[in-house]
């Protein structure tokens, strides 16, 4: 059986959250299998506490996280991408 | 695996005016800080009274005054209070009699001692330690009976967080509020700064157009009043600290923060301390700073508070038990005397959010009924009010 590696919080989300440190080629499966079934092929390191991508994410789409949107895509993100500050902008902050 | 089951009813004290305690404590209010430390002493060695520390009650100004004494009637009308004995001074701004009154509208019964009255302080305390036992004597006969869990108030609060909380700790008390919630019971998020950058998804879940402006309106008071004061709350956010952690953006922070309250409408947006009337999951204004946003909840009603930790914390409630649940399961081991659930077991993979939410909610159910929290055994009788205005 695969490692449970990481952890959605709600069935909309589009990003996991790996609970240990993930390297890039591992293939990675879902603690919460209620939210997420499929197992994931990883293209970057995921450190602890970091988000990857469950599907594909387009520019300017919504990186989804606890149901809501958390901030913006500001590139295309392949499935099992690492998702942080260097292709994800606040939704917040540029709205005003 | 078999599920737990969802308790329907606790065992609790009822109240003259139709609220339930979770405890059934004489509490020792005193008005002012002068007569905070005679108010401890009157109170020590004697089993079933509990003294706040009240740094305030003097040289207050318009609305930080009724906000203090809002808080401090609060605390004497929470349900968990058996009967009250107020010790003031003499010549403070909060009048003791006054005080008195306002907590008798419940139907407790509350003695007040002045020691300017009572000749100085040695006098007080032999008077008041009379009181007190016949206080006592007379609550200790109350009796617990079988009550719905929708008479709950449960306050949520956060402190200490770390990268986790918002995995593992914040999403299942959620869980654990949602339950209540469901059950018909009223819950409490608290913690105004920590709603910054998420703000627009609670106020979308306010019951109405009214309730979701003034979500908006005590964030945007806060951003202000740091603004006042040179400061950009939203601009620093997230932290280097929350970023090397994994969190990416300040609507990702704030939204960990405030999972904790679960997923509920937001039904109404109360002030500091209070009276927390409507049912469901409702807004309290408090402060980030712990002690003060749980006092402002207990006094608005909470007769349990909810707490997630990252770092682990000691913080309780004079009147209140107070269930800590660490975010990873490091906390937990080192500060085991502190912290009651460890909701670590989701990071590593051994329990769901859902699970530990149920256990969360199980705990808080035999806590109602009368187990003693980590706070309560320690001790804590941790009580502070959220000033606005400086002493004059």
């Amino acid at each position: 059986m695969l490692d449970k590696a990481y952890i959605v919080h709600n069935i909309e989300d589009n990003v996991g959250i790996a609970i240990k440190d993930l390297n890039a080629d591992q293939l990675v499966s879902c603690a919460s299998a209620q939210f997420h079934e499929k197992t994931i092929r990883l293209k970057n390191d995921i450190p602890f506490g970091h988000k990857f991508a469950l599907s594909p994410i387009v520019l300017d789409g919504k990186i989804i996280r606890y149901g809501e949107c958390i901030g913006l895509a500001t590139a295309n993100i392949a499935a099992g991408e690492h998702v942080h500050v260097h292709n994800v902008k606040s939704a917040r902050c540029h709205e005003e | 695996m078999g599920r737990m089951r969802i308790e329907e009813e606790f065992m609790g004290y009822p109240r003259a005016d139709g609220t339930v305690g979770v405890r059934n404590h004489v509490l020792v209010l005193p008005s002012v800080i002068c007569s905070s430390h005679t108010s401890r002493r009157i109170a020590q060695g004697i089993k079933g009274a509990v003294a706040l520390y009240n740094e305030h009650g003097c040289g207050h100004i318009g609305k930080d005054y009724h906000r203090t004494l809002r808080t401090m009637i609060g605390m004497g009308t929470n349900p968990n209070v058996h009967s009250v004995l107020v010790v003031g001074l003499g010549c403070e701004q909060v009048i003791p009699y006054e005080l008195a009154d306002e907590i008798r509208k419940t139907g407790k019964r509350v003695e007040v001692l002045v020691m300017q009255d009572e000749h100085g302080v040695r006098n007080t305390i032999k008077k008041g330690r009379q009181v007190l036992r016949s206080l006592v004597e007379e609550a200790s006969k109350s009796e617990r009976i079988p009550i719905s869990v929708d008479r709950l108030i449960i306050g949520t609060e956060c402190g200490g967080s770390d990268a986790m909380s918002g995995v593992s700790a914040n999403p299942a008390m959620g869980k654990a509020v949602d339950l209540i919630v469901g059950k018909g019971g009223r819950a409490i998020l608290s913690e105004t700064p920590e709603f910054i950058g998420a703000e627009h998804v609670l106020a979308r879940r306010g019951a109405d157009v009214e309730v979701g402006s003034e979500t908006l309106r005590i964030v945007k008071a806060v951003e202000d009043l740091a603004k006042s004061a040179g400061e950009d709350i939203r601009g620093a956010q997230p932290s280097p600290g929350n970023m090397s952690g994994g969190l990416t953006t300040i609507e990702e922070k704030s939204l960990g923060c405030i999972h904790k309250g679960g997923t509920s409408a937001v039904n109404h947006v109360y002030d500091y301390a209070e009276s927390v009337r409507c049912a469901g999951l409702s807004i309290m204004d408090t402060t980030g700073d712990d002690i003060r946003s749980i006092s402002g909840m207990v006094a608005g009603g909470a007769q349990i508070i909810l707490f997630s930790t990252g770092r682990g914390t000691p913080a309780g409630c004079a009147i209140a038990p107070v269930i800590k649940i660490s975010s990873n399961t490091r906390a937990y081991l080192n500060m085991k005397d502190c912290i009651d659930i460890n909701a670590g077991t989701i990071i590593e993979g051994a329990e769901t959010t859902g699970m530990v939410g149920e256990r969360i909610y199980g705990l808080l159910v035999k806590v109602a009924s009368g187990r003693r929290t980590k706070a309560e055994i320690l001790g804590q009788n941790d009580f502070a009010i959220d000033r606005i205005l400086p002493t004059i």
